[in-house]
Order: structure tokens, then sequence, then C-alpha cells
């Protein structure tokens, strides 16, 4: 055990001496931060959306059959009730609910104007502002058209709600995109290079010829990565909270718990690139290209994962990042609790013993 | 488990990659308990690998070698115990001090400094006054000293030292072999390759390798002693002319430069006179001849020549 203490101190050493390293490994996350202030725009296609028809008159059905017919839209089951539909909000089965109040062709005949109300999942608040736009213009087009043969004109009301983000900040939608990407690329790059500098300059053929165990050598230079990450978790909720004006609406706790879990997945991955790789520019480059990218494509936070074609949606299961991305957000934006996202930290959690079965039972006991 | 010898090598075979270049090829030899043996052998012959197969880095494609009576390939964690390891570059972290170098390898090695001071002591204190100097701001000879104490921190009982001295000063190169007599006296068996022929002549005993395969083992006066032939040191004031002139005349053997001079050697008689004629119809002059012993070098140019 006094082996092991020695040598995560030596492995501390190295990463508080390397001051450039040092300082983009905490300057990244506040950079990121800031410069992901501006979101990108996104068409959004396909959303799962509800319809609860209260009136089931025919005005109400033929706006229901409009917005049916748009690209945009895929209706779901429509007989809810107002439970069913606060839970298929939270689980991300539907991105925007529609509602027909009681009487409402009767409304708009009689007192020629009556109210739809239109609710929105904004925690990802662009692709919210946009359903609930197109909603919007469905509606105003038939408005438009049933003024025609009328002498006074009616008036559609829409009444939108943005649920968990009334403001519809863009934070709330990147900040859980940036907690995944740093932590990627701090673990993954970084561990990875940190061992295959060992091999580069022949430190770890020394280090195989000692009692030490191989194992404890790569578990010990994990140690130092698993605190400076969870230091950068702690930095950019602190930036979100005091800079962006964002709360954690759930448990700072369990956002911690699952930050490590994704952080032992990344250590696990980068422990894999380090055992298959001999130089620290190869590490480096299958980090940011296997594990960069996929981060960014796949995990959800720029590019939505409904819009891809069906291949590359089983494709983003495969990627943490997007498991982590989504109990993040869940964590932080809906406030939800553990029993919301059990079912995507048990996938996170068995990608993680997946794969750090297989980095350490790939580590050589050899040279070669 | 006990053994005659400190090492033993037996029919070891090493081949890379699919085109199977045969990096060590069947190579057998034995060192003593305390002995301080030379792989001595040029870049490219077989050493490094050799070291890896013994200090249970790489493992052996075919035969078997021993450490203290391990097998290298069923006992690889026991012989990690006991061997000291020191690879050819500089494998020490250049991030940390001297000090800290030490201590690391000391707890990885589960002992401390304090325990084997004794054993780097003489070496140690060359470096002591820069201890908080970071490794990697060390001259080549100050780092091969410190690598070597990190080595010997955990008193192992088989030293190996791959090219130690390659890229070291003369001056630190000289050093180095004393403390490596010093160690020999504290019963520490050393085995150690370079591709100096001069260093060979420190060892007790030295196996000259060549393309993976040992061509001769003996200790370095026998070598010498066996040499066949009296050689002759020719001198002139222009070497390229005087050893095309030496290779057309009809008594000479063998003839390659050797430093300033060529070395020959000749068959039957040699006459001085005649020689010295010779060359001097041939346009060369400032001509020096003398009679030299046979060093190492001579000695692996023969071998090679056979």
């Amino acid at each position: 055990m006094e082996q092991f203490i020695n040598f995560v101190k030596k492995e501390f050493a190295h990463v508080w001496r390397d001051k450039k390293t040092l300082l983009i490994l905490f300057g990244m996350p506040v950079i990121q931060i800031l410069i992901f202030g501006f979101a990108l725009t996104n068409e959004v296609k396909n959303s799962e959306i509800i319809v609860m028809d209260q009136a089931k008159d025919q005005a109400s059905q033929q706006i229901s059959s409009r917005i049916a017919a748009s690209r945009y839209f895929d209706i779901q089951n429509s007989v809810m009730n107002n439970k069913q539909m606060e839970a298929a909000f939270k689980k991300g089965k539907i991105k925007m609910a529609i509602v027909f109040p009681a009487g409402f062709n009767e409304a708009l005949l009689h007192q020629r104007k009556a109210q739809i109300q239109i609710l929105a999942d904004a925690s990802d608040p662009n692709t919210a502002s946009m359903l609930t736009n197109y909603v919007s213009s469905i509606i105003q087009d038939y408005q438009n058209s049933i003024d025609k043969a009328a002498a006074i004109p009616y008036l559609i009301v829409p009444e939108v709600r943005m649920l968990y983000n009334p403001q519809l900040k863009g934070a709330h939608n990147f900040v859980p995109g940036v907690m995944a990407l740093v932590l990627m690329l701090v673990c993954v790059m970084m561990t990875a290079i940190s061992i295959v500098k060992e091999k580069e300059t022949g430190t770890m053929e020394i280090l195989l010829v000692s009692p030490f165990s191989p194992l404890l050598v790569i578990l010990s230079k994990a140690v130092p990565y698993l605190f400076l990450s969870l230091i950068n978790v702690a930095s950019i909720l602190l930036l979100s909270v005091y800079v962006l004006d964002l709360p954690v609406n759930g448990s700072v706790a369990l956002l911690f718990v699952e930050s490590t879990l994704f952080i032992i997945t990344c250590l696990s991955l980068g422990i894999f690139i380090s055992v298959k790789t001999d130089s620290q520019q190869m590490a480096m480059l299958i980090s940011l290209m296997g594990m960069f990218l996929p981060t960014v494509l796949f995990s959800g936070f720029m590019f939505p994962i409904e819009n891809m074609p069906y291949p590359l949606q089983l494709i983003s299961n495969l990627v943490p990042a997007k498991w982590f991305y989504l109990i993040v957000k869940s964590i932080m934006i809906k406030g939800l609790g553990f029993s919301a996202i059990w079912k995507e930290t048990l996938i996170l959690g068995g990608i993680t013993l997946g794969l750090l079965v297989v980095s350490l039972k790939s580590f050589k006991i050899r040279l070669a | 488990m006990s053994s005659a010898f400190a090492i033993e090598v037996n029919e070891l075979r090493k081949t890379y990659g699919k085109e199977q270049l045969v990096a060590v090829d069947d190579v057998s030899f034995h060192v003593n308990k305390g002995e301080l043996f030379g792989l001595i052998g040029p870049d490219g012959a077989g050493k490094t690998s050799i070291f890896r197969m013994l200090t249970t880095l790489l493992l052996p494609e075919k035969g078997t070698a021993k450490i203290d009576g391990y097998d290298v390939v069923a006992d690889y964690k026991q012989i990690r115990k006991t061997i000291g390891y020191m690879p050819g570059r500089f494998s020490l972290y250049p991030d940390l001090t001297i000090e800290e170098n030490l201590r690391f390898f000391a707890t990885v090695f589960g002992t401390t400094i304090a325990q084997n001071y004794h054993l780097i002591e003489d070496i140690y204190v060359q470096i002591q006054p820069f201890k908080n100097r970071r490794a990697g701001k060390l001259s080549g000879g100050m780092k091969q000293k410190l690598a070597l104490c990190c080595a010997l921190i955990h008193k192992p009982t088989v030293l190996f030292l791959d090219e130690p001295t390659t890229g070291v000063d003369p001056v630190s190169r000289k050093e180095f072999w004393e403390m490596l007599k010093r160690l020999k006296a504290q019963d520490i068996t050393i085995l150690v390759s370079t591709p100096y022929m001069d260093e060979a002549t420190l060892c007790d005993r030295i196996a000259l390798i060549q393309n993976g395969k040992i061509l001769s083992i003996n200790t370095p006066q026998n070598m010498i002693q066996q040499y066949p032939e009296q050689l002759y040191a020719i001198k002139a004031d222009q070497m390229y002319e005087l050893i095309k002139a030496l290779r057309k005349y009809p008594e000479v053997m063998d003839c390659y430069a050797f430093g300033e001079y060529a070395h020959v050697s000749f068959n039957g008689s040699f006459e001085d006179n005649k020689l010295k004629t010779y060359l001097k119809a041939e346009g060369l002059t400032q001509i020096e001849i003398k009679p030299v012993p046979p060093t190492i070098e001579d000695y692996f140019i023969k071998l090679l020549k056979n």
C-alpha cells in the first residue's frame, strides 16, 4: 500500500510540474463553457408529440390532422391524462404536448376566439422553440383558411409553456455536453498519454522489471486524473451557477457520483488506448478521433440524435457520453432523482465494467 | 532454488515480425556467480534482445534461460524481485529530481535509500550535490550514475546493464567501469553489454556477438593470446593509398584500418626493409612499421572474416 501511495505521489508530481498541460487542463473547461454560449441551431424532424384533444370537434380535428401531416411531428398515442403526460415528458418520450380545451369549436364559432395550450420540453431550448414556432404557424394557417369565408375574423390563441426551462436558456443544454466533453478529453487523452509516455521513455521497462504489480502501475496513473476531473466538474458547475445563472435543480451529490462513474469509464478507455499504442502522438490521435468526435456527434448535445438515420442512432447507444449527457441533463435541468436515471446509470456502469475488464486484461506484463 | 550459475542460457532464440528476422540465434552461455560478464558486439547484434529476454520483458521463442535458478518464463515474478536492470536509453523520470527518482525506485522495490545506502554510496556521493536537480537537466555521465544507483538500490543479486556507457564521455566511462569493479567485490553478478571493444578487457569473461550469434566466449586475455599471427601497425602519409598498396603485396594476409594505423598480418616470414622499399616505390612517405600486441577488436575482426 505504501508503494501505491508513493506511486500516486509521483504521478501527481508529473502532473504539477508540467505547467503548460496543467493550464490547458484547467483552462479548457472554462473556455469551452464560455464559447459554447453560442449554441448551434439545428432543424428538427419527426419530433414525438402528443395531442390531448378534450374537444374532439371539427376544428380541433382539422388542426390535429394538419399537425399530423407535417414532417416535423410524429404524433404519439393521444389518449393520456395529465399525469401520464408529465411522466412522458420526464422520460423524454415526448418533446411537446398540444392540448385542446373542451368546447374548442364552440368557443371559436360563438366567441370568435379560442385557446390552445402548447407545452414543450425546453431542456433542449433550440428544439423547444422551433417546435412551438412550427405549431404556431400551422395554427395561424388554419385560422387564415377559415377567416376567408367569414365576415368577422376568428382568433386562435396558442398559449405556450416552456417546461423545465421557461427562459429558454441555451446554456441548459450545453453545460452537460461540455461536462461530457471535458471529462472525455482530460481522462481519456491524459491517461493514455501518461502511460504511453512511460513506454516511450523506457521507464515502463524498469517498472515491469520490479516486484511492483503492473496493474498497480496503471491504477496509480489513473488516480491523479480522477481528482483533476472532479475539480473540473466542480469548476464547470460553479461557472454555470455563478456566471451563467443556471442552478443545479437536482442533487449535487448525485451529480458527482454519476460524474465519478463517467470518469472511471473514460479512464478505462484511456488505459485501453495506452495498451494498444506505443507513441504519445498515436495515443493523442486515437483519443481525439476515436473519443472526442463521437462525443461531439453522438452524445446528442450538438446534433439531436432523433434526427439521425436509424443505424447512427444505434451507434450512439455505444457512446458512453450519450448516457452521461442524459443523466446530467436529468439531474441538472429537470431536477430528477436517481429513480429517473437508474436505467442510464446501469447502462453506463455496464459499459464501464466492460471497458475496465478489457483494458486490464489486455495490459501486458511484458514488452511484447 | 539454488544453482551453480547466476545466469544460464540455453539455445535462446528470438525472431521479429512476419519476415522472421532473426535477432537472437540459438545463443547459449552461462555466467558464474559474482562474475562481470560482457556481451560485446556492434549495434543490432542482438544484445538488447538477449537482455530483454533475460529480464523477463520478452518471451523467448525457443530455448530456456535461468537467473539464479529461476526460469525467465515460468518464474518471472521471482526474477523481477531479485534483479536490477538498467535499459540502454536513459529511462528515469526527467521531471523528478535525483533524490525523488532514487526514492521512487527504492519504494517500488519495497526498500528505502537508507537500507542499502552502502551499495550506492560511492556513486551517489558524486551526484549528491545536485540531488535537487531534475534528472532531465543532468549530463550524460551523471544520468548514468543516477540510473545505476536506481538499479542498485534494492541490492539485486544480478545486475543487467544494457550499453551503460553509450553516449557517455571517456572520463565518465572510465569511472563507470571502476564502479562496476567495486560492485563485483560486493558479490553482485553483472551482465553488461557494450559496443566498445576497449571496454571488453575490463570484464572477467566476454562473449563476442554478431548477427544474433555468439562467435566466441572466453576471458579477454585468452582471446588475445589465441590470436594466431604477429600483428604489425603500419603508418604512412596517405592512409587510403597505403591500404591499397598493402593489399596488393603478396605476403599480406589481412589488412585493415585501425585508428591512424593499418593493422597488418602476414603469411610466413616478414622482412621490414623489403616492405618499406615496396611502399616507397608505391609513392608513400613517412613510413612507420612496428609490431603490436593484438586487441579484442583485432580478434573480433579476425572472427568475422572466418
